[in-house]
């Protein structure tokens, strides 16, 4: 490998023609075109848009040699390409980076670079040569990355930009970006969008994976819509709008902002005073969190992952002792109170990680459906034996009512999609009439058409009077639905603000620490 | 059940069915290894294991105490406990059950065999239940705990069969140590079927296994496969133990005691295991004796129980079929000893072979079921140990 970085992108033009792939029982990709390409040097930004299991991430494995393509063909340059392997596209010039990183947290930020390298000094390392590159490669493209810094002691931010330089490194002309943005904050988008228009402009082709639109809107040249597995179109970024990218995706027009009426907030339904409780490692989760939600109002905790949001949802919800502090929902103190006692109060629960703490993922979708009061007519009969014609026809109103498609009944809930999974713990919580709500992520991996879906629910119970703790990750969720907003850094509040003063620079700033 | 539902699963089968045959292949290599021709060692198996009516009988006794126990482990393992204490609770069971037994001679029949039957659950359930509040209530692993408690259990029965429980007339003799014979009253009647006048020429008898040692444990055993099958689908209780033992954290939050519930699956788990001891004692050996070993009483009935228990897919009534597989797989090894001169623990390594393909077809089948989706991409799920599937659920 010469000593100089390519300064010239080595791949100007790259086409997919009718790439197919079959699973067993599903075609992931049906017949899709796809190209990237550079013009005067300058390269190409391409967004990838679609919903789950639409077929994006499918193609780009296809791409990167992780999948075999049932047919197609893929030219670089007007040569046909054959990926047997990632290591056949690394050597064409083409980078993925995962949503997931793939990197060793022990080990430095150099030693990462240099794994899976061939070294110039036969067995030994070459660090101060890669030490030298990662170096060059920082300044060019403003990726601010300290080479001798243990991948641990990092956050997450700064280790995609480890992966970004290690994939310019391995040469990476077209570099894959898969949900990229997924783990950051809204200041450090504008700080990774900043890295990708320069490296646009030095000639990389870029793939950008999303289902974003305001961020494919704000970073892309092109945008290719998938649905189903298909392409729907191909469109310039200039010609395309946030409505017209939605009812692409989905296929029907969907609504974007909701419509919500004015906030009418009643009694206080839920409060937490001075609340402490521990992260899974035994350390502070919680600090001193102070909040109260009231009935027809939903607060939103925003926040960066891991700043306490899970610690809250589940002490909330009687799941994880609390420390010190109270917790009253509907007047009544509930502080380390079994989840009976809760449920009892009024009390109802989303759970963030709903395969764990909302299902039983063997168990059918009527026996996940009568959870918590499968022991309670019309679901048991003499306190003892089932009463399975009462299951089945309550699970059945609940299939019909909240529309989740399943086969029947009797199907294990696992071979569900996120949405549909979803929706019938969103049919068992809700069906017990709850006063207060706490929803943890409730639309994290599911499809528009059940966000929305999800999303008019909560909304239809803060009409009803419902106190409603909406905690996500996702800002675009908090901002259309909460009445305040509030949040969260190291286990603490540090910010609370009415929805109609969030300025989104503050609410970022917030989001990562400062006061 | 509709017929497309029924031919869902019998195609369901086919891995098993294809498992079982590749470990007979498998078996084939090893007999070949040993110089001793498959087929026939396979024929004399079946030959010794129901060739004849006796043949058939010692099959089926054989049988039983090994489906006591894996109904018992059935119901652990639903549960979400690993209980390998059959063993000990079997013991246990027996234990208390001849000490009914030799405690009450002047008692009927009708007051002593249900008793002593209630007290053996009970010794049985409460060994097990030892296991089970240390794992509910203290995080205890329950396999390190019944595995040592098999342990205990061998040297209590060793220390009370040389002490308080030998048979007196047996005192100062060094013979094997053994209990009094338990009175008439207090045994389980023998097993007989007595036959209509056109079936008996068919059979050459008018009393099938008039003869034999086939006793009414049998009975008692094929009916408690059947309730405890209605407790763990058709009942809360069950509904319970299958959600903790499936995933803990979301039955919590449904609000199902996880403690309790572990408890009471070792304890259910444990009693059915001392109910094989104290019929093995009533129905079978009329008194408690070993020779000293560790399984010399139990027969590792208890650990047989476990694999059948697997084998019939953590489902009850699927362990009625499974206890007879391997009940016919001992008596059947005696015969293979005796004409082939092959070692009969070579069918203990042919039923380990049996055992690692079934388990993997377990895991094939459990594989596919996730690939098999419906409405978009499945969830993924956290990896978790695989647990066998009903054979069938209640629709």
């Amino acid at each position: 490998m010469p000593d100089t970085l390519p300064t010239q992108p080595r791949i100007s033009q790259l086409h997919m023609r009718g790439m197919m792939k079959r699973f067993p029982g599903v075609l992931a990709v049906n017949n899709v075109d796809f190209s990237v390409e550079a013009s005067n040097g300058r390269g190409e930004i391409h967004a990838l848009l679609g919903e789950n299991g639409a077929g994006k991430s499918t193609l780009m494995k296809i791409l990167y040699g992780l999948y075999r393509a049932d047919g197609g063909t893929i030219h670089v340059d007007n040569t046909p390409l054959t990926l047997r392997s990632p290591q056949d596209a690394i050597g064409r010039g083409i980078g993925m980076i995962h949503q997931h990183f793939m990197l060793v947290p022990s080990l430095t930020v150099a030693e990462n670079i240099a794994l899976g390298m061939k070294s110039t000094r036969g067995a030994l390392l070459d660090l101060d040569r890669v030490r030298a590159r990662v170096a060059e490669l920082s300044e060019r493209y403003h990726l601010k990355v300290d080479p001798d810094v243990p991948i641990w002691q990092l956050a997450v931010g700064e280790q995609q930009r480890v992966e970004i330089v290690r994939a310019l490194y391995k040469g990476a002309a077209l570099l894959i970006l898969d949900e990229p943005t997924a783990v950051l904050t809204p200041g450090e988008v504008d700080d990774f969008f900043r890295v990708l228009r320069q490296m646009r402009d030095d000639g990389h082709l870029l793939v950008f994976i999303s289902h974003k639109l305001h961020e494919v809107l704000a970073i892309s040249d092109r945008i290719t819509v998938l649905r189903d597995g298909q392409r729907v179109d191909t469109i310039p970024t200039s010609t395309a709008s946030k409505l017209m990218l939605a009812q692409m995706m989905v296929g029907r027009p969907v609504v974007l902002e909701y419509d919500r009426k004015p906030c009418a907030p009643g009694d206080v339904k839920l409060m937490l005073d001075n609340v402490n409780a521990l992260n899974d490692r035994g350390a502070a989760g919680l600090r001193d969190v102070t909040l109260f939600v009231r009935a027809g109002e939903i607060v939103g905790v925003a926040g960066v992952s891991g700043n306490g949001q899970h610690e809250l949802a589940q002490t909330i919800a009687g799941l994880r002792p609390c420390t010190s502090g109270r917790i009253r929902a509907n007047g009544q103190n509930i502080t380390n109170k079994s989840p009976r006692v809760l449920h009892r109060c009024g009390m109802a629960y989303i759970p963030e990680e709903r395969m764990i703490d909302g299902v039983i993922k063997d168990f059918s979708v009527a026996e996940n459906f009568i959870l918590h009061d499968h022991a309670r007519p019309p679901y048991a009969r003499g306190g003892l034996f089932m009463r399975f014609r009462g299951i089945r026809t309550a699970s059945q109103q609940a299939i019909r009512d909240y529309e989740i498609k399943t086969p029947g009944t009797e199907t294990p809930i696992k071979s569900l999609s996120g949405g549909n999974i979803q929706k019938l713990i969103l049919a068992r919580e809700l069906g017990r009439k709850p006063q207060v709500l706490i929803a943890a992520q409730p639309t994290r991996g599911v499809d528009i058409g059940a966000t929305e879906y999800i999303h008019q629910r909560l909304l239809e119970e803060r009409s009803k009077g419902t106190a409603i703790l909406l905690i996500s990750e996702d800002l675009d969720e908090i901002l259309a639905l909460s009445d305040r907003v509030i949040v969260m850094y190291e286990g603490r509040i540090i910010g609370e603000m009415p929805r109609e003063d969030v300025d989104i620079r503050q609410l970022g700033a917030l989001m990562a620490g400062a006061q | 059940m509709t017929l497309r539902r029924f031919f869902t699963s019998l195609l369901d089968t086919t891995p098993y069915v294809l498992a079982l045959l590749a470990a007979l292949g498998v078996a084939s290599i090893l007999l070949l290894a040993l110089n001793a021709p498959p087929l026939e060692a396979v024929g004399a198996i079946a030959q010794g294991a129901f060739g004849t009516e006796n043949a058939t009988a010692e099959t089926l006794v054989k049988a039983t105490p090994i489906l006591f126990v894996a109904i018992g482990i059935s119901v652990a393992f639903r549960g979400g406990v690993t209980n390998i204490g059959g063993e000990g609770q079997m013991i246990a069971g027996a234990l208390a059950g001849v000490t009914v037994a030799l405690a009450i001679p002047q008692a009927p029949g009708i007051v002593i065999i249900p008793l002593a039957l209630a007290v053996g659950f009970a010794a049985g359930a409460l060994y097990g239940g030892i296991a089970g509040a240390l794992k509910a209530y203290f995080n205890v692993n329950e396999i390190l705990s019944t595995i040592m408690l098999n342990q205990v259990a061998v040297q209590m029965m060793n220390f009370l069969l040389n002490g308080v429980l030998l048979d007196p007339s047996e005192l100062g003799s060094n013979a094997i140590p053994k209990t009094a014979r338990i009175v008439e009253a207090a045994e389980l009647p023998r097993l007989s079927i007595s036959l209509p006048p056109g079936l008996s020429d068919l059979f050459g008898t008018a009393e099938l296994f008039g003869r034999t040692r086939l006793h009414w444990g049998l009975v008692l055993a094929i009916v408690l496969a059947i309730v405890t099958y209605i407790l763990l689908w058709r009942t809360i209780i069950g509904y319970r133990i299958r959600a903790v033992g499936q995933n803990e954290r979301a039955s919590r939050y449904a609000g199902i005691n996880i403690q309790r519930n572990i408890l009471l699956s070792m304890l259910l788990s444990g009693g059915m295991a001392g109910l094989a001891g104290a019929v093995q004692v009533l129905g079978l050996q009329y008194r408690l004796q070993t020779d000293g070993s560790a399984t010399g009483f139990t027969g590792n009935a208890g650990f047989n129980g476990i694999v059948a228990a697997l084998f019939g897919g953590l489902n009850p009534l699927g362990a009625i079929p499974a206890s007879v597989f391997f009940g016919s797989l001992l008596v059947g090894a005696q015969k293979m000893q005796r004409e082939l001169g092959i070692p009969a623990s070579m069918v203990t390594a042919i039923n380990g072979v049996i055992v690692v393909f079934v388990v993997s077809a377990q895991y094939f089948v459990h594989r596919r079921s996730r690939r098999r989706s419906v409405g978009g991409t499945p969830e993924r799920e956290p990896a978790a140990p695989i647990v066998p599937a009903p054979l069938e659920t209640p629709s």
